[in-house]
């Protein structure tokens, strides 16, 4: 809030064209801040545009307009060659453990390439850095010398985080960390995550589906649907009172593992629709219970229903009874 | 370091072990390997006769006691030459493939890995390609036939012109894993650690992508032994006396016709069997580096 | 001996008695199913847990007969209506499949043919068991799809798959295993890979089928959730057996194996706010042999667990529990 925010995304743009004159649109103006060791989660299902606005943050793929400021600095602005030197401020876990590291480099090499990149210091600094990592992540140093394939799901991601923490970045961006995951080792791996921010310091971009992997780990929640962000939100008032009808809905398909938890169920109809042909107003429009033909007209923008509480839905304000003001 | 590397050595070699048993063709084909091997070392020593030695007055002898294969037109004992020939044809098959491995693996590597690219890497990518194309179009004996018109008959000119041959198959191998690995999501990572396209196509991703390489040597070697005695067949291989199976071949071609058998069936027959030799062990090597195999 | 036979005069649609499974390796066969018992009654809806690699999928293939080489099953029944089905020949389980057994996995996508419509493979599923003339045979697959809730089911025939978002294909490929009315409909973890609201869709419309067409339904999952809301009973699989049975409610209100309980506990704490104490656990368990297979990741192993190996107990009319000490965390005297 004070200061210059630690990365500053503005109307994010990312079109990727199909040939035939098809685009997909991906992502459709978002506009967020983090702030320095803030965690922010972007939440969205298939078709949402969140993993495209990661890998956008991280120059993996470039948008097709927008601004994006990371350190005061607009990242965008620069050539490649001179991003390069700054991506050790920028991290990235993956979502699939096992794909996410070379097959073929011990571990000890995984995590020494990011030093070694960075230019940190003599082959002897380096080995107990790796050390440290290793022990940060919960794991010992015997793995140094094992093959990604002799760990399992859990472990092979705790590497993964070790190596994105391995040039203490500013912010680490999590790509659906715990998604590929077995269920008994989720919690764990969402702890880890908590307790490294909390002793290290840095900032999470927090992209995922689900709306209950992200409660332990973020303090604010943007929720995105077909490219742009509907709602954004303190995570704990969004679990409590979600204002726009995807996020309610989100929210009351959650299964949990408790048969004796009453839910109402907030049912969206219909498929999710294709990101090429993009309705003319809310993109929620075929599928939402409380769609009128208003809503069609033109695309709802975002605004600030409560403090701290953005929602982009004309019928929100009524449907959840908050007076105008 | 290198204790772990025995260590290593010792478990492929006990793995090795266990996956030729009840795998007769690759038994086969190692005993092929291991005797053209050590043919190539001690065959001329071991020969009775030498064998680029015109002996006279035994010409056209057919198999006897003194000459296990007879001899052939110019009184050349074939038994010797026979066994003299794996060192040339050994040499030529490895170097030629060792070059051409080295290249196509390093070309297929750029050119899969900056494959699509827009910059100066994209274009040299798709030249590459081209080149590769255009070299594969080109009859191969015409190259080598032009070779030897420009700097005569000779074991190097075999050489280079198997290796061009050779290239663009190990180019278009490595290029179709390389372009397969480089979606992977550890090639990103590296991307994210700040990694230089150079050093993330060669460190990171060849590795990766030399199996299919790595599990065609063996048969290229076999198939580089027939067109280098191919060349010679035609007579733009190795210069006359040179023992060469190809080359063996062609001499004695003409004898079959009168009745004289013995001067191409010999190395006829070692040429097809060193050929299979190398083709079943290539195929073995193919399914034991096969990841999902191991272990 | 042991069985998890629901009590009562209901007789079992399917029961699975002591079944193994191999996967033959050059270093040796490794035990995937390490004698699984389970059997399942008309008209109810079983799900079976556990953590990926356990031999779930394993387990469902085996039952219908769909393992080849280098799997391979070792011993063991799996009676369907008194017929042993490992031991039918082929033609008499392929009259099975689809007609009275019926399966659909967790990769719908890859589950179709991509170089055939969607109408072409109805109608080939549709004409498997019956004879129908082909206007029929497409009358009935567009029923069909409509009955999965597949919008303009005519235009969908021309389809190919890849042009069916993920939570359609998994319909069209429910709607081929319901197209005979099967007895048994085995779902593989059928919302795996699904969005959040589709998944929804998806449970609720498999869930409302079951029940009108009265079969019962197997779910594999390896969320505790999905069963929790769409299972009247549960089947927790580790290291190739069964460890736990029980009706839901029982399970969710005091399960009483210690990897159940673990594994009931993480889930509540991946979908919570509030931190725990999880000690870590390794998923790789050791299989065969005689010792609980649980054993080495085992908060209360005693000697015993070490040198002999459970079987599966009965500890209530419809709970059973592979723990040589259940009574002792049943009476809440240990909780692991």
């Amino acid at each position: 809030m004070t200061g210059t925010p630690l990365l500053a995304v503005e109307a994010l743009v990312k079109h990727f064209r199909l040939g035939h004159g098809r685009t997909v649109k991906a992502v459709n103006g978002i506009a967020f801040q983090i702030e320095r060791g803030e965690a922010l989660a972007v939440v969205g299902e298939s078709g949402s545009g969140k993993t495209t606005v990661g890998r956008c943050v991280l120059r993996l793929i470039e948008p097709t307009s927008g601004a994006i400021s990371f350190r005061g600095e607009d990242i965008l602005a620069m050539t490649a060659e001179q991003f390069r030197a700054r991506r050790r401020h920028l991290q990235l876990v993956f979502q699939e453990p096992y794909d996410s590291l070379n097959p073929r480099m011990r571990i000890g090499r995984i995590l020494n390439e990011p030093l070694m990149l960075a230019g940190r210091g003599a082959p002897a600094v380096r080995v107990s850095r790796v050390h440290d990592l290793l022990d940060m992540v919960g794991l010992g140093r015997s793995f140094i010398d094992l093959y990604p394939h002799q760990l399992s799901g859990g472990e092979q991601q705790r590497v993964g985080i070790a190596r994105a923490i391995a040039t203490d970045p500013d912010l680490v961006v999590l790509d659906e960390p715990t998604s590929a995951l077995d269920v008994s080792v989720r919690a764990e791996i969402l702890d880890l995550l908590v307790d490294l921010q909390a002793r290290l310091g840095f900032a999470y971009l927090f992209i995922s589906h689900d709306l209950t992997a992200v409660r332990r780990v973020c303090q604010r929640v943007a929720v995105m649907y077909l490219g742009r962000i509907v709602e954004t939100a303190r995570t704990d008032d969004i679990f409590e009172r979600p204002l726009h009808p995807y996020s309610r809905a989100l929210l009351s398909s959650v299964l949990y593992p408790d048969p004796t938890r009453e839910q109402e169920r907030f049912l969206l109809t219909g498929e999710i629709p294709s990101p090429i042909d993009l309705p003319p107003g809310c993109s929620l429009y075929a599928r939402c219970p409380w769609a009128r033909p208003a809503c069609d007209q033109s695309v709802p923008p975002l605004e600030a229903l409560l403090p701290d509480r953005d929602v982009a839905c004309f019928r929100a304000r009524e449907e959840n009874g908050i007076g105008t003001r | 370091m290198t204790v772990r590397a025995l260590h290593a050595a010792a478990a492929e070699a006990r793995n090795l072990v266990r996956f030729s048993r009840g795998r007769p063709g690759f038994l086969f084909g190692l005993g092929v390997v291991a005797l053209t091997i050590f043919l190539a070392i001690l065959g001329p020593r071991l020969a009775p006769y030498g064998p680029e030695e015109a002996l006279p007055g035994v010409a056209n002898l057919p198999p006897n006691h003194e000459h296990w294969m007879g001899t052939d037109i110019s009184g050349m004992d074939v038994f010797s030459r026979v066994i003299a020939a794996p060192r040339i044809d050994l040499t030529i098959a490895l170097v030629s493939t060792a070059a051409a491995f080295a290249g196509g693996v390093v070309l297929g590597v750029i050119s899969g890995f900056f494959a699509g690219g827009h910059g100066i890497w994209g274009r040299l990518s798709s030249t590459i390609v081209r080149g590769a194309d255009i070299f594969q179009a080109f009859p191969v004996f015409i190259f080598a036939l032009a070779l030897v018109g420009f700097r005569g008959p000779s074991i190097q000119n075999v050489i280079v012109a198997l290796a061009f041959l050779n290239i663009p198959f190990f180019l278009r191998l490595t290029r179709g894993a390389v372009l397969h690995m480089r979606e992977r999501p550890f090639v990103e990572a590296a991307r994210c650690m700040g990694g230089s396209g150079l050093r993330i196509a060669f460190v990171h991703v060849m590795p990766n992508a030399l199996t299919p390489a790595l599990a065609n040597l063996s048969p290229t070697i076999g198939f580089s032994i027939l067109l280098a005695s191919a060349l010679s067949f035609v007579g733009a291989g190795v210069p006359i006396p040179t023992p060469e199976w190809g080359s063996m071949i062609a001499i004695g071609a003409p004898n079959m016709m009168t009745g004289q058998w013995w001067t191409a069936l010999f190395p006829g027959l070692a040429l097809g069997l060193t050929i299979l030799g190398y083709a079943l062990v290539g195929d073995g090597f193919r399914y034991y580096l096969d990841p999902v195999n191991r272990r | 001996m042991s069985g998890a036979k629901a009590d009562g005069c209901v007789d079992a649609l399917l029961e699975v008695r002591d079944l193994r499974v191999e996967y033959a390796r050059s270093t040796g066969p490794v035990r995937v199913l390490d004698g699984v018992d389970l059997t399942i009654t008309p008209g109810e809806s079983l799900g079976v847990v556990g953590e990926s690699g356990v031999g779930k999928t394993v387990l469902v293939r085996a039952i219908l007969g769909l393992l080849d080489p280098p799997w391979r099953v070792v011993s063991g029944t799996v009676t369907y209506r008194g017929q042993n089905l490992l031991a039918q020949p082929e033609p008499t389980l392929r009259q099975l499949r689809g007609k009275d057994i019926a399966l659909t996995t967790h990769e719908p996508r890859k589950h179709l043919n991509p170089v055939a419509t969607i109408g072409e493979q109805m109608a080939r599923v549709v004409q498997a068991h019956r004879q129908l003339s082909r206007t029929d045979a497409r009358a009935r697959a567009i029923e069909l799809l409509r009955l999965v809730g597949i919008p303009d089911p005519e235009l969908r025939l021309l389809a190919y798959p890849h042009e069916l978002s993920g939570g359609m294909c998994q319909r069209v490929v429910i709607a081929m295993a319901l197209a005979h009315s099967p007895t048994l409909l085995m779902g593989d973890e059928p919302t795996a890979g699904l969005d959040v609201t589709i998944s929804l869709q998806i449970l609720n419309l498999m869930r409302d089928l079951v029940r009108d067409f009265h079969s019962s339904l197997l779910l594999v999952s390896r969320d505790l959730g999905v069963v929790a809301h769409y299972c009247q009973r549960v089947a927790v699989m580790y290291a190739g057996q069964i460890v736990e049975v029980a009706a839901v409610p029982t399970f969710f209100a005091g399960a009483i194996h210690p990897y159940s309980r673990r594994l009931l506990r993480a889930a509540v704490a991946a979908t919570s706010d509030r931190r725990g104490t999880l000690s870590s656990v390794g998923s790789r368990a050791e299989r065969g042999g005689a010792s609980c297979p649980y054993a080495p990741r085992c908060p209360l192993c005693i000697e015993r667990c070490t040198r002999e190996a459970p079987w599966l107990d009965r500890v209530a009319p419809a709970h059973w529990v592979r723990c040589f000490r259940h009574a002792e965390i049943a009476a809440g005297l240990e909780a692991p």
